[in-house]
C-alpha cells in the first residue's frame, strides 16, 4: 500500500509509487490510443528546431501562452488604491471572480470587487437595470466611499453608456446625487491589462478634476510645490510603493501617490478583516490637479492619464520602470530637478552600497545571456539594469509591448557595448519565446510563474520577477524599484545562478571538484 | 459551549434576519429565498437555488466560459482548446484547476497551455470567424499530434454573430473529419458556472459521440468495463480513486475528463456502468449515455472511508459475486491504513466545526469525511447547486445545519463572524478573507495545492491537511499580545 498515516505522503511522490506506475502504463497502453513513443520524441524534437520556430513565428491568428491579461484587471487593481473604494464591474460575473482570484494568488491576499452579473436578458436589452439594483445593493452592503465603474468586454459589445446608466442609477436613488462614482470603459478586446489601468486612473482623476460627473465646477488648477507619483500596474506595488514613498521623505519632497493599494494588499492577521486599508483619499485626488508635476514610473501603464495631466498643465515626468543604480539615478536627478531639491547624503551612501554589492558579484554574472518577458516597462527597466550588470539581454520579448516600446528598447542595446548580439520581440507570446530559448539558448530566465513551463521544457533556470507570480511567495513583499528594490533584484539573480551552479557540480567523482565553499 | 438543535435553529434563523436586514428591501426578499436552516424530514434544505446571482452583493459565482473550459473540456489532455475571444479569460482559468495529467505538453498534451484568439477591436467589428479558421491551421500545424480541437466560446461570440460551428464543420472536413468541437458557452449564459457544464456535456454528446467511427480506437470489451465521469483529477484526485475500482476487479476504460483523452470519451458508451462523482457537472451526459446507449449510471462517493465503503458496495452491487467479494478484500486491506489515520487524526480534531461554501458536489459530499475524522459541518451552501442537489444534501446535513445557496462575500463574512467556526472550506477569493479573522481555512477548490483527497490514498492527506489547518500555532499568534 503506498499511503501511510505514519508519514503521509503528497501528490508530489505518492503517484511515483509502483501501484501508480503501473496504473498510469495500464491506462496508457489500453485506452488512451495515443501516439507512439518515438513519434512523440521525434515532434518534440521538431519543436525545438529552426524549421519549427520559422513556422512558429510565422503565426498570424492563435496565441499560445500570452504574457497578458485584459483591461478590466488593470482597472480593479486601480480601484483597490483607493481609499474605501469598491471596484463594480459592469458586465459578466465569471470576470470578476477571476479578476479575484488571480490578484488573491499573486499577492496571497483578499481582493474586494463585486460585478452587476449581466446575463441574457441583459445582452438583450442592456445592463441598466443592472446597474440601478447594483449601486444600490453595493452601497447598501458594503458601505465604501467611493465605487469606480469599469467594463467587461460583454457590456462593451452590447454598448452600455456607463455615464448615462451611472446618472440614471442616481436618479432612481440608488446612490446619493453627489455620490462619487467615477468609470471607465475598459474593453478586453483592446489593449492589455496596463490599458485598464490607465483608463481606469484617467476616470477617476477626470471624475474629481473636470466637476464630478456634472455636480460640482470643474476645477482651477492652483499650482503649488508638490509632486505627484503614479506607479502604474505593479506586481510588486507592496514593496515598491512603500520604498517610493521612502524615497521621497529623504529627499523631503511632498508628493502625492495618485492609485495606492500598498495598503490594501498587505493587511495584517490580527483577527479582523479589512476590507479597505490606506490608499488615495479623494481630497488627495483632488488636490493632485494643482502639484507642480506628476511621475509616471511606468509610462506604458499611463500614455492616456500622462496626456490628461499634462493639458492641466503639470510637468509630466514618464519613466519606464527604472531599476537598478542608473535607473535610480535618473528618477532622483528629474526629482531633483523639479522640485529643486539635491540627493541626501544618506541616499548617496545607498547608491553607494548597491554598487559596493554589484562589484562583489560583477565577475559572476559578466557576460551571462538572459531572457526576459513581461510588461512593457518593466522589460525596459529590466534590459538596463542587466546591461549595467555587464549581462546580455539577449531576447526581450514583451506580448503587450509594441513596435514604439521596441524601438525604445534597441536604443538600450545601441547604447550599450554589450547590447550588440540582443534583439527585441513586441507582439510575441511565450511559445516564441520557447522557440527563441531552444534555438538560441541563453544561460537564464527572467519572467512570471508561466516562465516555469519554459523552464522545464527547454532547461533554462528561471528567476521569478514579473507578474503574477503564483508559485513563490512574499516576493512583492519587496520593493525592486530604488537602490534597494536593485539589491533584491541583484540577490534573486545571485540566487540562481549559485542555484544553478551548484546544481551542475554536484556529482561525487564527476563533477564536484568545482563543488566550491567560496564564491 | 454547545448548543441544543432547538437552539441552533433559534440562533441560525435569527443570524439570517440579521444578515437580510443589510440589504435593500427589494434585494433581501430574493436573498431571503436562499438562506435557510435545514429541517429534519423536510425534502431540499428550504432553499431556492439555480438562479441569478443578484447585482453589486460580491457573488463567489463564476460563468458558462468557466464551467465549460475551465471544469468540463479543459482537462482533456489530447485536444487542444481555443479561448475565442478576448485574452482575459484563458489568461485567468490557465492552469489554476490542478487538473493533473500524463503527457509531453505542447507535444501530444495540452491542458497547462493558454490557446487564444486574443480578439482585438478589429475581430469584433469584422467577426471573428475567418480568424478562427486561420488558427485551426495553425494548430494542426505547430501541433500535429493534437487529437481535436475545441473552440470555448467567450462573451463577445455569441454577441457578434459569429458561426463557430459553420468553422468547426468546414475545419473537420478539410482535415479528414478531425473532432473540431464548437462549444456555445459564452459567460453570460445562464447564471453561474452550471449551464457551462450542460453545454459542455451537450457538446460531447453532439461532437463526440454522434460523430465516433465505430471502427475506431476498438477494444476487447469486457464485461467489467466501467468509466469514471465527473472527476476532474484535481491533485490526482481521478488517480487515487481508480486504483480502488481497479482493485475491485474492475476495468476503467475512462475517466472523465481528468487526465483523459478524447478516445476514452468516445469509448465510454462501451462501458457496463458509469460511476458518477461530481453529478452537478456530468449528470447530464450520464442521463444521455442511459437513454441512448443503455448505460447505466451510479452516484459514488468518495470521500472519507464512511463514504468511500459504501460507494465501493455500491458500485459492486451491479456487478457478480467476484467482484463483490474482490470488494470486501479492498476494504479490509484498507482498513488498517484508515484505522490508523483516524486513531491519529480524530482525537485533534474531533468536535471541531466546520462551514462549508464550495462548487460541484462537495457542500455535501465531503461532509461524511470531516464526520469520519469527529468533525461536525454546521453549515453548507452551493455555489452553483440546483435544487436536486439540495434535495440530495439532505441525506448529508444535520438538523439544524445553517444553508446559504449562492452566498454573498456579506452574508458569508457575517455568518462565520458569529458562528466561529473552528474551519472554513471555500475558494481562493475567501482564503484570505478569514484568515485575516483568525479562522483556520482550506480550499475546497484546489486542496490549497495539496491532494489528492478522493480514495483512501487521499483520505490521509485530508486528515493531515484539515490538522494542519486547525491545529497550526499561527493562530495564537494571531492574538493581540498586547491587549492588558
Amino acid at each position: 500500500m503506498p499511503q501511510n498515516a505514519e508519514k503521509v505522503i503528497d501528490h508530489e511522490m505518492l503517484f511515483r509509487q509502483p501501484e501508480y506506475t503501473a496504473l498510469f502504463e495500464n491506462k496508457k497502453a489500453n485506452f488512451e490510443f495515443g501516439h507512439p513513443a518515438d513519434k512523440v520524441a521525434e515532434i518534440r524534437d521538431w519543436t525545438k528546431s529552426w524549421d519549427y520556430r520559422e513556422k512558429n513565428f510565422k503565426r498570424e491568428a492563435l496565441t499560445v501562452n500570452p504574457a497578458k491579461a485584459c483591461q478590466p484587471l488593470g482597472a480593479v487593481f486601480v480601484a483597490n488604491g483607493f481609499a474605501k473604494t469598491l471596484s463594480f464591474v459592469h458586465g459578466s460575473q465569471g470576470c470578476v471572480a477571476y479578476y479575484r482570484s488571480h490578484f488573491s494568488r499573486h499577492f496571497k491576499e483578499p481582493t474586494s470587487c463585486v460585478s452587476s452579473s449581466m446575463t441574457e436578458d441583459a445582452a438583450v436589452f442592456g445592463g441598466l437595470n443592472n446597474m440601478v439594483d447594483g449601486l444600490a445593493n453595493t452601497l447598501s452592503l458594503y458601505k465604501p466611499e467611493m465605487i469606480a465603474v469599469s467594463t467587461t468586454c460583454m457590456a462593451e459589445v452590447i454598448g452600455d453608456d456607463l455615464d448615462a446608466f451611472i446618472k440614471t442609477a442616481k436618479q432612481k436613488g440608488s446612490v446619493p446625487a453627489e455620490y462619487d462614482v467615477p468609470f471607465a470603459h475598459t474593453p478586453a478586446f483592446v489593449g492589455s491589462h496596463i490599458t485598464g489601468y490607465d483608463n481606469a486612473l484617467k476616470g477617476i482623476l477626470q471624475h474629481f478634476w473636470d466637476g464630478k460627473a456634472g455636480t460640482a465646477p470643474k476645477l482651477e488648477r492652483t499650482p503649488n510645490e508638490t509632486v505627484n507619483f503614479i506607479g502604474g500596474f505593479d506586481g510588486y506595488v507592496v514593496g515598491n510603493m512603500k520604498e517610493i514613498k521612502r524615497l521621497f521623505s529623504m529627499m523631503g519632497v511632498e508628493a502625492t501617490f495618485l492609485c495606492d493599494p500598498s495598503d490594501a494588499w498587505d493587511t495584517p492577521t490580527d483577527g479582523e478583516f479589512r476590507m479597505y486599508d490606506g490608499g488615495t483619499t479623494k481630497e488627495e485626488a483632488t488636490a493632485a490637479i494643482n502639484a507642480k508635476a506628476t511621475f509616471i514610473y511606468q509610462e506604458h501603464s499611463a500614455e492616456k492619464t500622462a496626456k490628461y495631466i499634462a493639458e492641466k498643465g503639470q510637468e509630466v515626468v514618464a519613466l519606464n520602470s527604472p531599476i537598478g543604480v542608473t535607473g535610480t539615478d535618473k528618477f532622483l536627478k528629474e526629482l531633483s530637478r523639479i522640485t529643486g531639491k539635491p540627493v541626501p547624503e544618506a541616499l548617496k551612501r545607498e547608491r553607494g552600497r548597491l554598487v559596493d554589492a554589484i562589484t562583489d558579484s560583477q565577475a559572476h554574472l559578466h557576460g551571462k545571456k538572459f531572457a526576459l518577458y513581461g510588461d512593457p516597462d518593466l522589460m525596459l527597466g529590466l534590459t538596463q539594469f542587466l546591461l549595467d550588470l555587464g549581462c546580455e539581454p539577449t531576447h526581450v520579448l514583451s506580448t503587450n509591448g509594441d513596435d514604439k516600446w521596441a524601438a525604445k528598447v534597441q536604443a538600450l542595446f545601441d547604447a550599450s557595448p554589450v547590447g550588440r548580439d540582443c534583439h527585441v520581440y513586441p507582439k510575441r507570446d511565450l511559445w516564441h519565446m520557447r522557440s527563441l530559448l531552444n534555438t538560441e539558448p541563453v544561460d537564464f530566465l527572467i519572467g512570471n510563474t508561466y516562465g516555469k513551463y519554459l523552464e522545464r521544457d527547454t532547461g533554462t533556470p528561471l528567476i521569478r520577477i514579473g507578474f503574477p507570480i503564483f508559485d513563490r511567495h512574499h516576493y512583492h513583499r519587496l520593493p525592486i524599484w530604488g537602490y534597494q528594490g536593485g539589491l533584491h533584484v541583484l540577490m534573486q539573480i545571485l540566487d540562481e545562478y549559485f542555484e544553478a551552479l551548484d546544481a551542475n557540480t554536484n556529482i561525487p567523482s564527476k563533477t564536484d571538484y568545482s563543488f566550491d565553499i567560496i564564491r | 459551549m454547545s448548543l441544543t438543535v432547538e437552539e441552533t435553529k433559534t440562533r441560525n434563523k435569527e443570524l439570517i434576519d440579521e444578515v437580510l436586514e443589510a440589504y435593500p428591501e427589494k434585494t433581501a426578499k430574493k436573498r431571503a429565498k436562499h438562506l435557510a436552516v435545514h429541517e429534519e424530514g423536510k425534502p431540499d434544505c428550504n432553499v431556492k437555488s439555480n438562479i441569478k446571482s443578484l447585482p453589486g452583493v460580491m457573488t463567489i459565482r463564476g460563468c458558462a466560459y468557466a464551467g465549460s473550459k475551465g471544469v468540463v473540456w479543459g482537462p482533456i489532455k489530447d485536444m487542444v482548446h481555443i479561448s475565442h475571444g478576448p485574452v482575459g479569460c484563458g489568461q485567468y482559468s490557465w492552469a489554476a484547476r490542478r487538473n493533473y495529467y500524463i503527457g509531453t505538453t505542447g507535444v501530444d498534451t495540452f491542458v497547462t497551455m493558454q490557446f487564444t484568439s486574443d480578439f482585438q477591436e478589429k475581430d469584433i467589428v469584422f467577426g471573428g470567424d475567418k480568424k478562427l479558421e486561420k488558427i485551426m491551421d495553425e494548430i494542426q500545424e505547430l501541433f500535429p499530434l493534437n487529437k481535436g480541437i475545441t473552440v470555448q466560446s467567450e462573451c463577445p461570440i455569441g454577441l457578434i454573430g459569429d458561426d463557430i460551428e459553420a468553422v468547426s464543420k468546414k475545419k473537420s472536413k478539410e482535415y479528414g473529419g478531425k473532432t473540431i468541437v464548437p462549444v456555445r458557452c459564452e459567460g453570460f449564459r445562464g447564471v453561474s458556472q452550471s449551464l457551462g457544464h450542460h453545454i459542455a456535456n451537450d457538446a460531447v454528446r453532439d461532437f463526440v459521440f454522434d460523430k465516433t467511427d465505430p471502427d475506431k480506437n476498438k477494444f476487447e470489451p469486457s464485461p467489467y468495463d466501467v468509466a469514471i465521469i465527473g472527476d476532474y483529477n484535481i491533485g490526482g484526485d481521478a488517480w487515487s480513486s481508480r486504483i480502488l475500482l481497479e482493485e475491485m476487479g474492475l476495468r476503467v476504460i475512462a475517466q472523465w475528463s481528468g487526465d483523459g483523452t478524447l478516445a476514452e470519451l468516445e469509448n465510454t458508451p462501451k462501458a457496463k456502468l458509469n460511476v458518477l462523482h461530481c453529478y452537478r457537472s456530468m449528470n447530464y451526459i450520464s442521463r444521455h449515455m442511459e437513454e441512448k446507449y443503455g448505460v447505466p449510471w451510479v452516484e459514488y462517493n468518495f470521500f472519507g472511508p464512511s463514504k468511500i465503503e459504501a460507494s465501493l458496495r455500491e458500485i459492486a452491487s451491479h456487478f457478480d459475486d467476484k467482484i463483490k467479494e474482490n470488494t470486501e478484500k479492498v476494504i479490509a486491506k484498507y482498513r488498517t491504513l484508515t484505522d490508523a489515520v483516524i486513531a491519529k487524526y480524530k482525537p485533534r480534531l474531533e468536535g471541531k466545526t466546520v462551514m462549508l461554501f464550495v462548487g460541484g458536489l462537495r457542500p455535501r459530499h465531503v461532509i461524511g469525511a470531516y464526520e469520519d475524522l469527529g468533525m461536525n459541518v454546521v453549515g453548507t451552501g452551493y455555489e452553483f447547486g440546483h435544487n436536486d442537489d439540495y434535495q440530495r444534501t439532505t441525506h448529508y446535513v444535520k438538523d439544524g445545519t445553517l444553508i446559504y445557496d449562492d452566498v454573498t462575500g456579506f452574508e458569508f463574512e457575517q455568518f462565520v463572524d458569529k458562528i466561529k467556526p473552528d474551519l472554513v472550506g471555500s475558494g481562493i477569493k475567501e482564503k484570505y478573507v478569514f484568515q485575516k479573522m483568525g479562522v483556520p481555512f482550506r480550499q475546497m477548490h484546489s486542496w490549497d495545492y495539496s491532494g489528492p483527497y478522493h480514495g483512501y490514498d487521499g483520505f490521509a492527506i485530508f486528515a493531515r491537511d484539515m490538522d494542519m489547518a486547525i491545529n497550526s500555532p499561527v493562530w495564537d499568534l494571531a492574538k493581540d499580545p498586547f491587549a492588558a
